[in-house]
Protein backbone atom coordinates (compact mmCIF):
# COMPACT_ATOMS: atom_id res chain seq x y z
CA UNK A 1 0.00 0.00 0.00
CA UNK A 2 1.45 3.15 -0.99
CA UNK A 3 1.49 5.85 1.90
CA UNK A 4 0.94 9.55 0.16
CA UNK A 5 2.76 12.29 2.46
CA UNK A 6 -0.67 14.36 2.50
CA UNK A 7 -1.48 11.14 4.77
CA UNK A 8 1.95 11.13 6.37
CA UNK A 9 0.77 15.00 7.67
CA UNK A 10 -2.50 13.52 8.80
CA UNK A 11 -1.05 11.13 11.06
CA UNK A 12 1.40 13.74 12.41
CA UNK A 13 -1.79 15.84 13.20
CA UNK A 14 -3.66 13.24 14.91
CA UNK A 15 -0.48 11.65 16.66
CA UNK A 16 0.31 15.59 18.08
CA UNK A 17 3.74 15.10 15.89
CA UNK A 18 5.86 18.35 14.51
CA UNK A 19 8.14 16.33 12.06
CA UNK A 20 11.08 17.21 9.74
CA UNK A 21 10.69 16.49 6.13
CA UNK A 22 13.43 13.91 6.65
CA UNK A 23 11.94 12.33 9.42
CA UNK A 24 8.31 12.52 7.33
CA UNK A 25 10.10 10.42 4.12
CA UNK A 26 11.82 7.62 6.96
CA UNK A 27 8.90 7.58 8.49
CA UNK A 28 6.62 6.86 5.48
CA UNK A 29 8.57 4.26 4.45
CA UNK A 30 8.43 2.20 7.41
CA UNK A 31 4.92 2.78 7.81
CA UNK A 32 4.76 1.61 4.07
CA UNK A 33 6.83 -1.45 5.18
CA UNK A 34 4.52 -2.10 7.99
CA UNK A 35 0.86 -1.57 6.62
CA UNK A 36 2.08 -4.13 3.53
CA UNK A 37 3.07 -6.88 6.17
CA UNK A 38 -0.04 -6.77 8.45
CA UNK A 39 -2.25 -6.41 5.18
CA UNK A 40 -2.19 -10.27 4.79
CA UNK A 41 -4.86 -10.47 7.50
CA UNK A 42 -7.15 -10.10 4.47
CA UNK A 43 -6.26 -13.79 3.44
CA UNK A 44 -7.95 -14.46 6.38
CA UNK A 45 -11.64 -15.30 6.42
CA UNK A 46 -13.22 -13.73 9.45
CA UNK A 47 -16.98 -13.23 7.90
CA UNK A 48 -19.30 -13.60 11.11
CA UNK A 49 -16.89 -14.14 13.77
CA UNK A 50 -17.27 -11.69 16.86
CA UNK A 51 -14.22 -9.63 17.78
CA UNK A 52 -12.61 -10.13 20.59
CA UNK A 53 -11.54 -6.27 22.55
CA UNK A 54 -10.28 -7.61 25.65
CA UNK A 55 -9.26 -11.15 27.24
CA UNK A 56 -9.93 -10.50 31.18
CA UNK A 57 -12.46 -12.61 32.25
CA UNK A 58 -14.65 -10.31 34.79
CA UNK A 59 -16.99 -7.32 33.63
CA UNK A 60 -18.00 -4.42 35.74
CA UNK A 61 -15.79 -4.64 38.72
CA UNK A 62 -17.75 -2.50 41.25
CA UNK A 63 -16.23 -0.71 44.43
CA UNK A 64 -17.96 1.61 47.18
CA UNK A 65 -18.23 5.33 46.40
CA UNK A 66 -16.31 6.00 49.29
CA UNK A 67 -13.14 8.52 48.79
CA UNK A 68 -9.93 5.73 49.22
CA UNK A 69 -6.54 7.48 50.53
CA UNK A 70 -4.56 8.58 47.59
CA UNK A 71 -0.90 7.59 47.58
CA UNK A 72 -0.01 11.14 46.23
CA UNK A 73 -1.08 14.81 47.26
CA UNK A 74 -1.37 17.89 45.47
CA UNK A 75 1.74 19.06 45.89
CA UNK A 76 3.25 16.04 45.13
CA UNK A 77 1.18 15.60 41.65
CA UNK A 78 1.67 19.67 41.29
CA UNK A 79 5.87 19.10 41.51
CA UNK A 80 5.60 16.72 38.29
CA UNK A 81 4.86 19.38 36.35
CA UNK A 82 6.90 21.40 34.00
CA UNK A 83 5.86 24.76 35.55
CA UNK A 84 3.34 25.60 38.17
CA UNK A 85 2.21 28.52 39.97
CA UNK A 86 -0.30 28.96 42.65
CA UNK A 87 -1.59 25.20 42.98
CA UNK A 88 -2.25 25.79 38.84
CA UNK A 89 -0.31 24.23 36.18
CA UNK A 90 1.43 26.81 33.81
CA UNK A 91 0.92 26.39 30.05
CA UNK A 92 1.98 28.80 27.55
CA UNK A 93 -1.30 30.91 25.76
CA UNK A 94 -3.91 28.87 24.14
CA UNK A 95 -5.49 31.73 22.10
CA UNK B 1 13.51 -18.46 53.36
CA UNK B 2 14.48 -15.83 56.21
CA UNK B 3 17.61 -15.16 57.03
CA UNK B 4 17.05 -17.25 59.91
CA UNK B 5 20.81 -18.41 60.18
CA UNK B 6 22.81 -15.38 60.31
CA UNK B 7 25.34 -17.04 57.84
CA UNK B 8 24.82 -14.19 55.32
CA UNK B 9 23.98 -10.45 56.11
CA UNK B 10 21.30 -8.67 54.16
CA UNK B 11 24.06 -6.13 53.95
CA UNK B 12 26.68 -8.38 52.58
CA UNK B 13 23.97 -9.79 49.65
CA UNK B 14 22.90 -6.03 48.55
CA UNK B 15 26.84 -4.72 48.60
CA UNK B 16 27.58 -7.97 46.43
CA UNK B 17 24.89 -6.66 44.04
CA UNK B 18 25.93 -3.41 44.03
CA UNK B 19 29.43 -4.48 42.98
CA UNK B 20 28.65 -6.68 40.87
CA UNK B 21 26.49 -3.89 38.94
CA UNK B 22 29.65 -1.68 38.84
CA UNK B 23 31.29 -4.32 37.33
CA UNK B 24 29.30 -4.72 34.61
CA UNK B 25 28.83 -1.19 33.61
CA UNK B 26 29.87 -1.55 30.53
CA UNK B 27 26.59 -3.89 29.75
CA UNK B 28 24.15 -0.88 29.93
CA UNK B 29 21.82 -2.96 32.56
CA UNK B 30 20.51 -0.11 34.50
CA UNK B 31 18.68 3.25 34.21
CA UNK B 32 19.28 3.76 37.98
CA UNK B 33 20.93 2.50 41.13
CA UNK B 34 20.58 3.24 44.63
CA UNK B 35 23.14 2.27 46.39
CA UNK B 36 22.75 4.15 49.70
CA UNK B 37 19.14 3.54 50.33
CA UNK B 38 19.42 -0.26 49.49
CA UNK B 39 22.10 -0.63 51.84
CA UNK B 40 20.34 1.38 54.53
CA UNK B 41 17.33 -1.13 53.96
CA UNK B 42 19.50 -4.18 54.12
CA UNK B 43 21.01 -2.79 57.69
CA UNK B 44 17.60 -2.48 58.37
CA UNK B 45 16.45 -6.15 58.05
CA UNK B 46 19.71 -7.03 59.15
CA UNK B 47 18.85 -5.17 62.70
CA UNK B 48 15.15 -6.52 62.56
CA UNK B 49 17.15 -10.15 62.28
CA UNK B 50 19.36 -9.36 65.68
CA UNK B 51 16.17 -8.68 67.83
CA UNK B 52 14.45 -11.60 66.43
CA UNK B 53 11.79 -9.29 65.05
CA UNK B 54 9.86 -11.27 62.07
CA UNK B 55 10.90 -10.94 58.82
CA UNK B 56 9.51 -11.28 55.20
CA UNK B 57 9.78 -13.89 52.60
CA UNK B 58 12.31 -12.36 50.64
CA UNK B 59 14.27 -10.53 53.40
CA UNK B 60 17.52 -8.91 52.13
CA UNK B 61 16.91 -9.69 48.81
CA UNK B 62 18.41 -7.76 46.43
CA UNK B 63 16.43 -7.11 42.99
CA UNK B 64 15.85 -4.83 40.60
CA UNK B 65 13.04 -3.74 38.41
CA UNK B 66 12.05 -2.54 34.80
CA UNK B 67 12.36 1.48 34.37
CA UNK B 68 8.54 1.65 33.71
CA UNK B 69 7.61 0.42 37.25
CA UNK B 70 6.78 3.68 39.58
CA UNK B 71 8.52 3.77 42.63
CA UNK B 72 9.91 6.80 44.45
CA UNK B 73 13.60 5.62 43.90
CA UNK B 74 15.15 7.61 41.47
CA UNK B 75 13.06 8.14 38.32
CA UNK B 76 10.76 6.01 36.38
CA UNK B 77 11.82 6.88 32.90
CA UNK B 78 10.53 4.33 30.72
CA UNK B 79 14.20 4.75 28.72
CA UNK B 80 12.72 7.65 27.39
CA UNK B 81 13.36 11.39 27.26
CA UNK B 82 9.93 12.04 27.68
CA UNK B 83 9.92 10.71 30.93
CA UNK B 84 13.15 11.78 31.75
CA UNK B 85 12.40 14.08 34.64
CA UNK B 86 9.37 12.45 35.56
CA UNK B 87 10.46 11.53 39.49
CA UNK B 88 7.33 9.20 40.89
CA UNK B 89 5.41 9.76 44.21
CA UNK B 90 3.45 6.18 44.46
CA UNK B 91 4.56 2.86 44.02
CA UNK B 92 3.67 0.32 41.70
CA UNK B 93 1.49 -2.56 43.48
CA UNK B 94 3.72 -5.10 42.85
CA UNK B 95 6.63 -3.29 43.94
CA UNK B 96 5.02 -2.83 47.10
CA UNK B 97 4.59 -6.22 47.85
CA UNK B 98 7.82 -7.42 46.59
CA UNK B 99 9.26 -4.64 49.56
CA UNK B 100 7.02 -5.31 51.92
CA UNK B 101 8.18 -9.01 52.30
CA UNK B 102 11.56 -7.56 52.80
CA UNK B 103 12.55 -7.53 49.07
CA UNK B 104 15.17 -4.80 48.42
CA UNK B 105 15.42 -2.65 45.58
CA UNK B 106 18.92 -2.12 44.33
CA UNK B 107 18.27 -0.15 40.81
CA UNK B 108 16.11 0.17 37.64
CA UNK B 109 16.78 -1.40 34.34
CA UNK B 110 16.83 -0.37 30.41
CA UNK B 111 14.20 -1.31 28.17
CA UNK B 112 13.35 -0.50 24.85
CA UNK B 113 11.55 2.77 25.12
CA UNK B 114 8.42 2.59 26.46
CA UNK B 115 8.59 -1.40 25.85
CA UNK B 116 8.50 -0.96 22.41
CA UNK B 117 11.31 -3.16 20.63
CA UNK B 118 12.61 -7.05 21.15
CA UNK B 119 16.20 -5.64 21.25
CA UNK B 120 16.54 -2.95 24.29
CA UNK B 121 17.96 -0.84 21.18
CA UNK B 122 14.90 1.80 20.66
CA UNK B 123 16.29 2.87 24.49
CA UNK B 124 16.85 6.33 25.01
CA UNK B 125 20.19 5.45 27.08
CA UNK B 126 21.46 3.06 24.25
CA UNK B 127 21.53 -0.16 24.00
CA UNK B 128 21.70 -3.11 27.15
CA UNK B 129 24.55 -5.70 25.59
CA UNK B 130 23.68 -9.61 25.77
CA UNK B 131 25.44 -11.24 28.75
CA UNK B 132 26.87 -14.02 26.36
CA UNK B 133 28.05 -11.78 23.48
CA UNK B 134 28.48 -8.07 24.12
CA UNK B 135 28.55 -7.49 20.27
CA UNK B 136 24.66 -8.68 20.45
CA UNK B 137 21.14 -8.09 21.62
CA UNK B 138 19.90 -8.46 25.03
CA UNK B 139 16.57 -9.03 23.59
CA UNK B 140 13.81 -6.50 24.68
CA UNK B 141 12.20 -4.92 25.84
CA UNK B 142 12.72 -6.14 29.59
CA UNK B 143 16.65 -6.26 28.42
CA UNK B 144 18.01 -5.11 31.42
CA UNK B 145 16.45 -7.37 33.97
CA UNK B 146 17.41 -10.55 31.69
CA UNK B 147 20.71 -9.64 31.78
CA UNK B 148 20.76 -8.33 35.56
CA UNK B 149 19.46 -11.54 36.16
CA UNK B 150 21.60 -13.59 33.75
CA UNK B 151 25.49 -12.10 35.76
CA UNK B 152 24.04 -12.59 38.86
CA UNK B 153 23.67 -9.23 39.90
CA UNK B 154 20.27 -9.97 41.35
CA UNK B 155 18.41 -13.27 42.14
CA UNK B 156 15.16 -11.90 40.25
CA UNK B 157 13.84 -8.92 38.41
CA UNK B 158 10.68 -7.69 37.06
CA UNK B 159 9.76 -6.92 33.81
CA UNK B 160 6.56 -6.58 31.01
CA UNK B 161 5.21 -8.73 28.50
CA UNK B 162 3.46 -7.26 25.96
CA UNK B 163 4.10 -9.59 23.01
CA UNK B 164 7.35 -11.50 24.58
CA UNK B 165 9.06 -8.63 26.32
CA UNK B 166 10.09 -11.04 29.09
CA UNK B 167 10.23 -13.89 27.51
CA UNK B 168 12.39 -13.22 24.80
CA UNK B 169 15.34 -11.61 26.60
CA UNK B 170 15.19 -14.08 29.03
CA UNK B 171 15.94 -16.96 26.06
CA UNK B 172 18.29 -14.86 24.56
CA UNK B 173 20.37 -14.67 27.52
CA UNK B 174 19.77 -18.23 29.69
CA UNK B 175 17.44 -17.31 32.18
CA UNK B 176 13.90 -18.26 32.76
CA UNK B 177 11.62 -15.47 32.23
CA UNK B 178 7.43 -15.63 33.24
CA UNK B 179 4.79 -14.54 31.94
CA UNK B 180 1.68 -15.07 34.12
CA UNK B 181 -2.53 -15.14 32.49
CA UNK B 182 -3.51 -11.96 32.00
CA UNK B 183 -5.04 -10.15 34.56
CA UNK B 184 -2.82 -12.13 37.56
CA UNK B 185 -0.54 -9.14 39.02
CA UNK B 186 -1.90 -5.88 39.71
CA UNK B 187 -0.59 -3.26 36.63
CA UNK B 188 -1.41 -0.55 39.00
CA UNK B 189 1.57 1.81 39.07
CA UNK B 190 3.55 0.68 35.91
CA UNK B 191 3.72 2.82 32.62
CA UNK B 192 1.18 1.56 30.39
CA UNK B 193 1.67 0.26 26.67
CA UNK B 194 -1.30 -2.00 25.64
CA UNK B 195 -3.93 -2.53 28.20
CA UNK B 196 -5.35 -5.57 26.71
CA UNK B 197 -2.13 -7.91 26.40
CA UNK B 198 0.25 -5.96 28.75
CA UNK B 199 1.23 -8.50 31.75
CA UNK B 200 3.61 -7.87 34.75
CA UNK B 201 6.09 -11.11 35.43
CA UNK B 202 9.70 -12.17 36.65
CA UNK B 203 13.00 -12.86 35.65
CA UNK B 204 14.90 -15.59 37.57
CA UNK B 205 17.25 -18.89 37.77
CA UNK B 206 14.57 -21.39 38.40
CA UNK B 207 10.69 -21.92 38.08
CA UNK B 208 10.83 -22.57 42.12
CA UNK B 209 11.86 -19.05 42.40
CA UNK B 210 9.53 -17.85 40.34
CA UNK B 211 7.06 -19.68 41.90
CA UNK B 212 7.64 -18.23 44.89
CA UNK B 213 7.50 -14.44 43.99
CA UNK B 214 4.26 -15.22 42.10
CA UNK B 215 2.66 -16.16 45.59
CA UNK B 216 4.04 -13.14 46.72
CA UNK B 217 2.50 -10.66 43.45
CA UNK B 218 -0.45 -12.39 42.57
CA UNK B 219 -3.88 -11.30 43.55
CA UNK B 220 -6.75 -8.67 43.29
CA UNK B 221 -5.92 -4.59 43.61
CA UNK B 222 -8.83 -2.47 44.01
CA UNK B 223 -6.36 -0.13 42.26
CA UNK B 224 -6.58 -1.97 38.84
CA UNK B 225 -9.86 -3.23 37.92
CA UNK B 226 -8.16 -5.75 35.69
CA UNK B 227 -6.84 -7.91 38.07
CA UNK B 228 -8.10 -11.39 38.80
CA UNK B 229 -9.08 -12.52 42.32
CA UNK B 230 -6.19 -14.39 43.97
CA UNK B 231 -6.56 -17.85 42.17
CA UNK B 232 -2.89 -18.60 42.11
CA UNK B 233 -2.83 -19.11 46.24
CA UNK B 234 -5.99 -21.15 46.72
CA UNK B 235 -5.05 -24.23 48.36
CA UNK B 236 -7.05 -26.64 45.65
CA UNK B 237 -4.60 -24.97 42.79
CA UNK B 238 -1.06 -25.52 44.63
CA UNK B 239 -2.51 -29.15 45.35
CA UNK B 240 -3.81 -30.06 42.30
CA UNK B 241 -0.30 -28.58 40.74
CA UNK B 242 1.60 -31.29 42.21
CA UNK B 243 -0.22 -34.53 41.70
CA UNK B 244 -1.13 -33.22 38.06
CA UNK B 245 2.43 -32.14 36.93
CA UNK B 246 3.61 -35.58 37.04
CA UNK B 247 2.45 -36.77 33.73
CA UNK B 248 1.18 -34.56 30.94
CA UNK B 249 0.41 -34.44 27.19
CA UNK B 250 2.70 -31.60 25.29
CA UNK B 251 1.69 -29.89 22.39
CA UNK B 252 3.98 -28.89 19.43
CA UNK B 253 3.19 -26.68 17.09
CA UNK B 254 3.22 -27.94 13.94
CA UNK B 255 3.04 -24.73 12.09
CA UNK B 256 5.86 -23.39 14.00
CA UNK B 257 7.90 -25.93 12.26
CA UNK B 258 9.48 -23.88 8.97
CA UNK B 259 12.44 -22.57 7.26
CA UNK B 260 12.13 -19.42 9.12
CA UNK B 261 13.18 -21.18 12.61
CA UNK B 262 17.12 -21.80 13.32
CA UNK B 263 18.53 -25.23 12.61
CA UNK B 264 19.44 -25.07 16.27
CA UNK B 265 17.30 -23.47 17.79
CA UNK B 266 15.04 -26.91 16.49
CA UNK B 267 17.56 -28.89 17.79
CA UNK B 268 17.22 -28.05 20.77
CA UNK B 269 13.13 -28.19 21.09
CA UNK B 270 13.47 -31.97 19.50
CA UNK B 271 16.47 -32.74 22.32
CA UNK B 272 13.76 -31.36 25.11
CA UNK B 273 11.14 -33.42 23.28
CA UNK B 274 12.97 -36.42 23.33
CA UNK B 275 13.94 -35.36 27.08
CA UNK B 276 10.12 -34.99 27.92
CA UNK B 277 8.94 -38.49 26.15
CA UNK B 278 11.44 -40.06 28.11
CA UNK B 279 10.24 -38.96 31.81
CA UNK B 280 6.91 -40.43 30.58
CA UNK B 281 5.09 -37.64 29.29
CA UNK B 282 3.21 -37.48 26.01
CA UNK B 283 3.55 -35.63 22.86
CA UNK B 284 1.18 -34.70 20.38
CA UNK B 285 1.44 -32.54 17.09
CA UNK B 286 -0.96 -29.42 16.81
CA UNK B 287 -2.18 -27.86 14.05
CA UNK B 288 -2.73 -24.13 14.60
CA UNK B 289 -2.95 -22.72 10.93
CA UNK B 290 -4.37 -19.30 12.58
CA UNK B 291 -1.13 -18.48 14.49
CA UNK B 292 0.47 -17.88 11.21
CA UNK B 293 -2.12 -14.45 11.78
CA UNK B 294 -1.13 -13.50 14.92
CA UNK B 295 1.81 -11.31 14.42
CA UNK B 296 0.19 -8.77 11.72
CA UNK B 297 -3.17 -9.05 14.78
CA UNK B 298 -0.80 -8.01 17.33
CA UNK B 299 0.77 -5.26 14.82
CA UNK B 300 -2.39 -3.80 14.48
CA UNK B 301 -3.88 -3.97 18.09
CA UNK B 302 -1.16 -2.89 19.74
CA UNK B 303 -0.05 0.04 18.18
CA UNK B 304 -3.98 1.22 18.07
CA UNK B 305 -3.59 0.79 22.32
CA UNK B 306 -0.30 2.23 22.08
CA UNK B 307 -1.86 5.54 20.33
CA UNK B 308 -4.24 5.89 22.90
CA UNK B 309 -2.35 5.14 26.28
CA UNK B 310 0.82 7.41 25.12
CA UNK B 311 -1.50 10.55 24.29
CA UNK B 312 -1.07 11.44 27.88
CA UNK B 313 2.68 12.32 27.61
CA UNK B 314 1.66 15.83 26.52
CA UNK B 315 4.29 17.81 28.00
CA UNK B 316 1.54 19.30 30.35
CA UNK B 317 1.30 17.53 33.37
CA UNK B 318 4.52 15.94 33.93
CA UNK B 319 7.73 14.76 32.05
CA UNK B 320 9.58 16.83 29.63
CA UNK B 321 8.28 19.88 27.88
CA UNK B 322 10.39 21.54 25.16
CA UNK B 323 11.51 24.89 26.43
CA UNK B 324 10.99 26.71 23.11
CA UNK B 325 7.20 25.93 22.25
CA UNK B 326 5.63 29.28 22.13
CA UNK B 327 1.60 27.88 21.92
CA UNK B 328 -0.03 24.88 23.15
CA UNK B 329 -0.11 22.96 20.02
CA UNK B 330 3.82 23.22 19.66
CA UNK B 331 3.89 22.19 23.21
CA UNK B 332 2.42 18.83 22.46
CA UNK B 333 4.37 18.73 19.09
CA UNK B 334 7.51 19.29 19.70
CA UNK B 335 7.49 17.86 23.26
CA UNK B 336 5.94 14.43 21.67
CA UNK B 337 8.72 14.74 18.42
CA UNK B 338 11.67 15.30 20.67
CA UNK B 339 10.32 12.88 23.64
CA UNK B 340 9.80 9.42 21.63
CA UNK B 341 12.03 7.43 20.03
CA UNK B 342 11.74 6.27 16.29
CA UNK B 343 9.74 3.34 17.62
CA UNK B 344 7.36 4.97 19.20
CA UNK B 345 6.56 6.90 16.66
CA UNK B 346 6.19 4.53 14.17
CA UNK B 347 3.61 2.43 16.75
CA UNK B 348 1.80 5.72 17.56
CA UNK B 349 1.05 6.69 13.70
CA UNK B 350 0.24 2.75 12.43
CA UNK B 351 -1.85 3.07 15.78
CA UNK B 352 -3.63 6.37 14.49
CA UNK B 353 -3.56 4.70 10.88
CA UNK B 354 -6.01 1.25 11.95
CA UNK B 355 -8.20 3.42 14.25
CA UNK B 356 -8.89 6.29 11.39
CA UNK B 357 -12.09 6.29 9.66
CA UNK B 358 -11.47 3.92 6.21
CA UNK B 359 -9.54 2.06 7.39
CA UNK B 360 -10.99 1.09 11.03
CA UNK B 361 -13.17 -2.00 9.47
CA UNK B 362 -10.37 -3.47 7.16
CA UNK B 363 -7.69 -3.38 10.14
CA UNK B 364 -8.48 -2.92 13.38
CA UNK B 365 -12.22 -4.65 13.70
CA UNK B 366 -10.18 -7.21 11.32
CA UNK B 367 -7.76 -7.68 13.83
CA UNK B 368 -10.27 -8.13 16.75
CA UNK B 369 -11.65 -10.60 14.84
CA UNK B 370 -9.12 -12.85 14.34
CA UNK B 371 -7.77 -12.71 17.46
CA UNK B 372 -11.15 -14.46 18.61
CA UNK B 373 -10.03 -17.51 15.87
CA UNK B 374 -6.21 -17.25 17.61
CA UNK B 375 -8.13 -17.85 21.32
CA UNK B 376 -10.36 -20.16 19.77
CA UNK B 377 -7.39 -21.93 18.00
CA UNK B 378 -5.89 -22.18 21.36
CA UNK B 379 -9.17 -23.23 23.01
CA UNK B 380 -9.05 -26.77 20.81
CA UNK B 381 -5.61 -27.07 21.56
CA UNK B 382 -5.97 -27.04 25.30
CA UNK B 383 -8.61 -29.74 24.58
CA UNK B 384 -6.16 -31.90 23.06
CA UNK B 385 -2.93 -31.52 25.15
CA UNK B 386 -1.74 -29.80 29.05
CA UNK B 387 0.85 -27.95 27.81
CA UNK B 388 2.19 -26.45 24.50
CA UNK B 389 6.09 -26.08 24.15
CA UNK B 390 7.82 -23.64 21.36
CA UNK B 391 10.45 -21.98 20.65
CA UNK B 392 10.36 -18.57 22.24
CA UNK B 393 11.88 -16.87 18.97
CA UNK B 394 12.82 -18.50 15.67
CA UNK B 395 16.65 -17.02 16.23
CA UNK B 396 19.07 -16.56 19.27
CA UNK B 397 20.37 -13.22 20.10
CA UNK B 398 20.91 -11.36 16.77
CA UNK B 399 23.88 -8.49 16.35
CA UNK B 400 23.45 -4.90 17.45
CA UNK B 401 22.55 -2.79 14.83
CA UNK B 402 21.43 -5.71 12.70
CA UNK B 403 17.87 -4.85 12.71
CA UNK B 404 17.12 -1.58 14.55
CA UNK B 405 16.53 0.13 11.51
CA UNK B 406 14.51 -2.36 9.83
CA UNK B 407 11.13 -2.43 11.93
CA UNK B 408 9.56 -5.47 9.65
CA UNK B 409 12.61 -7.52 10.47
CA UNK B 410 12.79 -6.83 13.83
CA UNK B 411 8.91 -7.20 14.68
CA UNK B 412 8.90 -11.17 13.19
CA UNK B 413 11.70 -12.44 15.80
CA UNK B 414 8.69 -11.52 18.02
CA UNK B 415 6.05 -14.20 15.71
CA UNK B 416 6.25 -17.21 18.50
CA UNK B 417 6.08 -14.87 21.48
CA UNK B 418 2.94 -12.60 20.30
CA UNK B 419 -0.03 -15.53 19.97
CA UNK B 420 -0.47 -15.90 23.86
CA UNK B 421 -0.34 -12.34 24.61
CA UNK B 422 -3.54 -12.49 22.20
CA UNK B 423 -5.22 -14.72 24.20
CA UNK B 424 -4.08 -13.71 27.54
CA UNK B 425 -2.08 -17.42 28.51
CA UNK B 426 0.65 -17.91 30.75
CA UNK B 427 3.77 -18.41 29.49
CA UNK B 428 7.40 -19.42 30.82
CA UNK B 429 10.58 -19.72 28.70
CA UNK B 430 13.17 -22.01 30.18
CA UNK B 431 16.63 -22.36 29.50
CA UNK B 432 17.09 -25.25 26.71
CA UNK B 433 21.30 -25.38 25.89
CA UNK B 434 23.45 -22.93 23.68
CA UNK B 435 24.25 -22.65 19.94
CA UNK B 436 27.63 -23.93 19.01
CA UNK B 437 28.83 -20.66 19.52
CA UNK B 438 27.75 -19.84 22.92
CA UNK B 439 24.36 -18.35 22.62
CA UNK B 440 21.69 -18.92 24.59
CA UNK B 441 18.75 -21.01 23.43
CA UNK B 442 14.79 -20.69 25.21
CA UNK B 443 11.92 -22.72 24.93
CA UNK B 444 7.98 -21.66 26.32
CA UNK B 445 5.69 -23.46 28.21
CA UNK B 446 2.13 -22.10 27.71
CA UNK B 447 -0.75 -23.11 29.41
CA UNK B 448 -4.27 -22.68 29.64
CA UNK B 449 -5.59 -19.40 31.45
CA UNK B 450 -4.98 -19.60 35.58
CA UNK B 451 -2.54 -23.00 34.83
CA UNK B 452 0.49 -21.42 36.42
CA UNK B 453 0.73 -22.39 39.73
CA UNK B 454 0.61 -26.03 37.60
CA UNK B 455 2.82 -24.57 34.65
CA UNK B 456 5.62 -23.81 37.44
CA UNK B 457 5.28 -26.81 38.72
CA UNK B 458 5.85 -28.95 35.36
CA UNK B 459 8.95 -26.39 34.47
CA UNK B 460 10.45 -27.57 38.13
CA UNK B 461 10.00 -31.18 37.47
CA UNK B 462 11.83 -31.18 33.91
CA UNK B 463 14.92 -29.99 35.86
CA UNK B 464 14.90 -32.66 38.69
CA UNK B 465 18.47 -33.89 37.57
CA UNK B 466 19.99 -30.06 37.62
CA UNK B 467 19.78 -27.84 40.23
CA UNK B 468 19.30 -24.67 38.73
CA UNK B 469 18.22 -22.85 41.58
CA UNK B 470 20.23 -20.04 43.05
CA UNK B 471 16.81 -18.62 44.17
CA UNK B 472 15.64 -16.02 45.93
CA UNK B 473 15.31 -15.76 49.61
CA UNK B 474 17.98 -14.83 52.19
CA UNK B 475 19.64 -17.16 53.67
CA UNK B 476 17.48 -19.28 55.23
CA UNK B 477 20.15 -22.39 53.86
CA UNK B 478 23.42 -22.13 55.39
CA UNK B 479 24.98 -23.38 52.14
CA UNK B 480 23.87 -20.20 50.87
CA UNK B 481 27.42 -18.88 50.03
CA UNK B 482 28.51 -22.17 48.58
CA UNK B 483 25.59 -22.02 46.35
CA UNK B 484 25.03 -20.39 42.71
CA UNK B 485 26.07 -16.87 41.76
CA UNK B 486 23.64 -15.14 44.25
CA UNK B 487 24.82 -16.63 46.98
CA UNK B 488 21.16 -17.56 48.49
CA UNK B 489 18.97 -20.28 48.16
CA UNK B 490 15.57 -20.88 48.65
CA UNK B 491 14.41 -23.75 47.27
CA UNK B 492 16.90 -25.70 49.57
CA UNK B 493 17.53 -28.60 47.56
CA UNK B 494 20.72 -29.21 48.80
CA UNK B 495 22.54 -30.41 45.90
CA UNK B 496 25.39 -28.00 44.85
CA UNK B 497 25.52 -27.21 41.32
Amino acid sequence: MNITREEIDHLAVLSNFSLSEKEKDSLGQDLENIIGYISQLDELDTEGVEPTYQVFEMENVWRKDEIMPQDANREELLALAPEAKDYQIKVPKVL
Amino acid sequence: MQIATREITAESLVKEALDKAEKYAEYNIFTYLDAEGALEKAKQIDAKIKNGEKVGKLAGVPFAIKDNFLAPMGKTTASSKILEPFKSPITATSVKKLEDEGAILIGRTNLDSFAHGSSTENSYFGPTLNSHDKTRVAGGSSGGSAVAVALDIVPFATGTDTGGSIRQPASFNGVYGFKPTYGTISRYGVVAMASSTDCIGFFAKSAEDIDLLMSIASGQDEKDMTTLPDYYNEEAVATESVSQSDSCTIGIIKDFDNEAVNLEVKAALNTKIAELKEKGHKIVELDMPTLKYALAVYYIVVPAEISSNLSRHDGIRYGYRNAEAKDLDEVYGKSRSDGFMPENKRRIMIGNFVLSSGFYDAYYLKAQQARTLIIKEYEKAFSECDFILTPVAPNPAFKLGEKVNDPVSMYLEDVMSVPINLAGLPGLAIPAGETKDGLPIGLQIIGPRRSDKKLLKFAAGMNTDVDTSMSTGVGADVNADANTNAGVDVSAKGEES
